[in-house]
């Protein structure tokens, strides 16, 4: 076969690299070390999960697909379609009404719309349970106005859809908005003069180009909603995760429980399969500084104030109402709690914030080190992807079952290494890493290592591969091709992912539930604990407490002006070649 | 402009770096006891607790004011706090375990990660029923799982047993806490023991049919208030959530109705919460001297009323509230039975659909 010209040119410029590989030891072909360490440190949580499916307990089995697994099925792929479809068009929608168009209020929605990342999905959940259902104030009300015979059922999966899309859409949206404002007004200038509407360029021009931001946000609110157990039990929806709990807690089959969470996981597979296709092709690197974005177009009238309706009405359903009652419960509480519990609640939040930060600075350097290693050799080959693929098994993984591979495989370390100072040396360490908060941030980096790497790799792959080559011809390193010219390009990303990290670990329960240090609590974790006693009125003020919390990293991207990679308003910025 | 923005981003960037090496290692050296050494501290009792209701710290206050002994704790759900011991080993910092449910208890007795207490006054203040038979954990108090009714809409005479729950005459108006719940466990395991697997399977079948999916409620505080409401005539539920709901509000209008007291039936279930001593204990004559101070007078006052508990001393007064609920007849089986029947019992109420 005969070379074009165009790759010929390509294979010229890949094999003729001309200037020496300074620091770069061995070849393309070497094995990127780091990212392969990092790879099997997330993995082994993981794997120990899958080792479960060489104890077969298949009596056990046999059970529970003739009585609970294919309704629990049914649910959790009901679920995803769901919460997926919802997050993808509230998401998706609300960010496109913001960036491209104007209407009263748009400044404020733009960064308010993001204020629900702060809201735990199991909070938002029992708010509306306890809101919503026959006992709860709603109802109660329309009884008295419409008769004692009215009543309309919570406990149902279309609820358990609407609050974990309302918890969840912000992933999206947050995504979305990014890679929309990123898109060069031109493209849709384009479409616009070739007679498209509007609403057409939209469909045809910002969704494909978008697509990869859009795909990576629905797929991490679906992470989230596949390993949720909360909401779920909340309104009755059984799904995967839940049955994991009820053969393990309940059953005290721990094996049984860890076959049934490797079928989540392979149902995660499958989605992030599909991320993978999804975006596949779709590479559209940022060919300038940055291009002029789409003018937006102003809303007038009855338009403008359907736009702010809209937005007003998500806002306050995901965000809005709910503070609202919590501040209700919240102020009923406020008689019965002294200077001890204030103490004790800002114990709680210290605790949250230290593990907050820690885990994000942890991950994001993990991340970085894992998207930038595999990118050393070359291309991504075959390799490197299993090895990413590997080292962000554990978002698709219930929190629970994380924990308790975690806690084997530290426990065991522990133990061997405890057993080996002793025998040498005759010193007794202790649990250096299962009663220290070593062993939770190694969990939460397991964990969440997919959402900073996500977003990380986002902002590589948006990377003009020129830009590194040229570097590399005027004889910088890679490292220093890394910190001075992919670093500064790449920090709003990885800021996101930081922030993205640090709310979620804000957030996260059964890994904090299990691994933290003696005595060690967290607010989510005090939360829970007043949850599932019901108190409701005891769990507003350490829930207002985790919203304002996580809030902060949030209003701190706002205010820096990188919440949309650098241009929260898109003016034409100058010195653009 | 262009300047600014870099040197935030450099700014951000350092932090970044800082915290990720920071926060760790000051977390891993300073947040906490590894446990290293595997010295007694002396003064000092660790407890697991799957107990907390934030009734816990005024009982171990006591403790420490009468003894002189600190009292450290944790709590966490059981399942987790028994897989935490168990990787713990002999590192565990755990001296005493207190779990809810009987269930709970037993399967940490099986489990290795406890050990007899040794000693008479366990044995002398809890009765036989309601601890292991080989004095490995004792119980502290008792919840009575039973029927609760708003008695403007059900009247006493029309309820009498858990079994008659089942009957087509309830469709749609009875409230149950969901299968994923320890009590709800213990309770069908209560069933399985006094009538077999296979009539068991036929009661609750019929719970199930007449309690539609609404109205299985994760809560029960939130059970008695839907009764409350009008949203079920009837829900079964541990005694103590009434209680409290009365003691906020006197005139909360739900009533408990003890279940089996006819003749020849066997009583209302109870279900327990205890504490274990802990195999690996490092401080075991301060756990023993907390686990025998929770079963006398002084211990169990606190530890029961401060949850509307009945005391598992019987020569405990119950709270004066408690005794306007009257005194039931109690289940006369050994309470670890509801262990040994929990795994049976899931699959049953897997087998029935029980959500």
């Amino acid at each position: 076969m005969w070379a074009t010209p165009e790759t010929a040119a390509k294979g010229l410029v890949r094999r003729g690299r001309p200037l020496p590989r300074l620091g770069e030891r061995g070849a393309s072909s070497a094995l990127p070390l780091l990212p392969l360490l990092v790879a099997a440190l997330a993995a082994v949580p993981v794997l120990t999960v899958l080792l479960a499916l060489a104890v077969p307990t298949p009596e056990v089995w046999a059970h529970l697909w003739a009585t609970i697994l294919p309704r629990r099925v049914l649910n959790t792929l009901l679920l995803v379609l769901g919460v997926g479809a919802g997050t993808f068009l509230l998401g998706t929608g609300l960010a496109w009404l913001v960036v491209a168009h104007r209407f009263p209020g748009r400044g404020f929605f733009e960064w308010a719309l993001l204020l629900p990342l702060a809201m735990p999905s199991y909070v938002l959940g029992y708010v509306y349970m306890a809101t919503l259902d026959y006992a709860g104030p709603v109802q109660t009300s329309l009884r008295g106005w419409l008769g004692p015979g009215f009543s309309f059922p919570v406990r149902t999966g279309l609820w358990a859809v609407i609050v974990l899309t309302l918890a969840l859409y912000p992933y999206v949206y947050w995504l979305a908005r990014a890679a929309f404002y990123e898109l060069p007004g031109s493209a849709f200038d384009a479409a616009r003069v070739l007679g498209h509407g509007r609403g057409r360029a939209f469909v045809r021009v910002a969704l494909p180009l978008a697509r990869p931001s859009l795909v990576a946000g629905v797929s991490l609110a679906l992470m989230e909603a596949l390993t949720d157990f909360a909401v779920v039990r909340f309104f009755n929806f059984p799904t995967l995760s839940e049955g994991i709990l009820r053969v393990w807690y309940g059953m005290m089959n721990r094996e049984a429980a860890l076959e049934i969470a490797a079928v989540l996981l392979l149902l995660a597979l499958v989605i992030l399969g599909l991320e993978r296709r999804l975006r596949g092709r779709a590479r559209f690197s940022q060919s300038r500084g940055r291009a002029p974005g789409i003018s937006p177009q102003p809303l007038r009238g009855g338009r403008g104030a359907a736009a702010t309706a809209l937005c007003t009405a998500v806002l306050l359903s995901a965000f809005g109402l709910p503070v609202l009652q919590l501040g209700l419960w919240a102020y009923r509480d406020l008689g019965g709690i002294g200077g001890a519990e204030w103490a004790g609640y800002g114990t709680l939040a210290r605790n949250s914030l230290l593990l907050a930060l820690g885990a994000a600075g942890l991950t994001g350097l993990l991340a970085l080190l894992l998207a930038h290693g595999v990118r050393r050799g070359g291309p991504p080959n075959p390799l490197t992807r299993a090895l990413v693929r590997l080292a962000t098994l554990g978002y698709a993984v219930p929190g629970s079952v994380v924990a308790v591979g975690a806690l084997f495989a530290l426990s065991r370390l522990d133990h061997a290494l405890n057993g080996w100072l002793e025998a040498g040396f005759g010193i007794t360490v202790g649990l250096l890493f299962t009663g220290t908060a070593l062993g939770l941030l190694y969990a939460y980096g397991v964990r969440f290592l997919a959402v900073a790497f996500g977003s990380v790799e986002a902002s590589f792959e948006k990377l003009k591969p020129q830009l590194v080559e040229a570097a590399r011809t005027l004889g910088a390193s890679p490292r220093r091709v890394l910190l001075r010219v992919q670093l500064p390009l790449i920090a709003p990303g990885l800021l996101t992912g930081l922030l993205l990290v640090f709310v979620d670990v804000m957030k996260e329960l059964p890994i904090t539930l299990m691994l933290r240090p003696f005595g060690f609590d967290t607010l989510s974790v005090w939360i829970f604990q007043m949850v599932s006693e019901s108190m409701w009125t005891g769990t507003a003020l350490p829930s207002l407490l985790l919203v304002a919390v996580g809030l902060l990293p949030v209003m701190l991207l706002v205010r820096l002006g990188i919440g949309a990679c650098g241009a929260p308003n898109p003016r034409p910025q100058g010195g653009r070649a | 402009m262009q300047n600014q923005n870099r040197r935030r981003v450099s700014v951000a960037l350092r932090a970044l770096v800082l915290l990720a090496l920071a926060v760790p290692v000051g977390s891993g050296a300073l947040l906490s006891d590894p446990g290293a050494g595997a010295q007694p501290d002396r003064g000092v009792v660790n407890v697991y607790s799957a107990r907390h209701y934030g009734q816990m710290e005024p009982v171990f206050e006591r403790f420490t004011e009468e003894t002189g002994i600190e009292v450290r704790f944790t709590f966490g759900k059981d399942a987790e706090l028994r897989e935490r011991i168990k990787a713990e080993g002999r590192f565990t910092l755990a001296d005493v375990y207190i779990g809810v449910d009987a269930g709970n208890l037993w399967i940490a007795s099986r489990e290795g990660i406890l050990q007899p207490i040794p000693g008479e006054v366990v044995a002398r203040n809890i009765p036989e029923q309601f601890r292991d038979p080989e004095g490995r954990w004792a119980a502290l108090t008792l919840r009575l799982r039973t029927i609760v009714h708003r008695p403007d809409r059900v009247g006493p005479e029309e309820l009498s047993t858990y079994e008659a729950l089942a009957d087509p005459r309830w469709r749609g108006r009875l409230c149950l806490r969901p299968a994923t719940n320890v009590y709800t466990q213990s309770l069908v395991a209560g069933l399985i023991a006094a009538h077999g697997v296979e009539r068991a399977e036929e009661i609750v079948r019929g719970w199930v049919e007449n309690a539609p999916a609404e109205n299985v409620i994760d809560s029960d505080t939130r059970i008695t208030q839907t009764v409350a409401a009008g949203g079920c005539d009837v829900g079964v539920v541990n005694h103590y959530y009434l209680a409290r709901l009365l003691n906020d509000d006197p005139d909360f209008p739900v009533r408990i109705f003890w279940a089996n007291q006819g003749e020849g039936e066997r009583g209302v279930h109870a279900n327990v919460s205890g504490a274990g001593l802990v195999k690996y204990a490092r401080n075991v004559e301060n756990a023993i001297a907390l686990i025998e101070w929770l079963t006398e007078e002084a211990g169990q006052r606190l530890l029961a009323d401060g949850n509307f508990e009945y005391p598992a001393n019987p020569r405990v007064e119950p709270h004066p509230l408690l005794q306007g609920f009257g005194v039931p007849r109690i289940d006369p089986i050994p309470v670890w039975r509801y262990g040994e029947l929990q795994a049976e019992a899931i699959e049953l109420m897997n087998r029935v659909g029980y959500p």
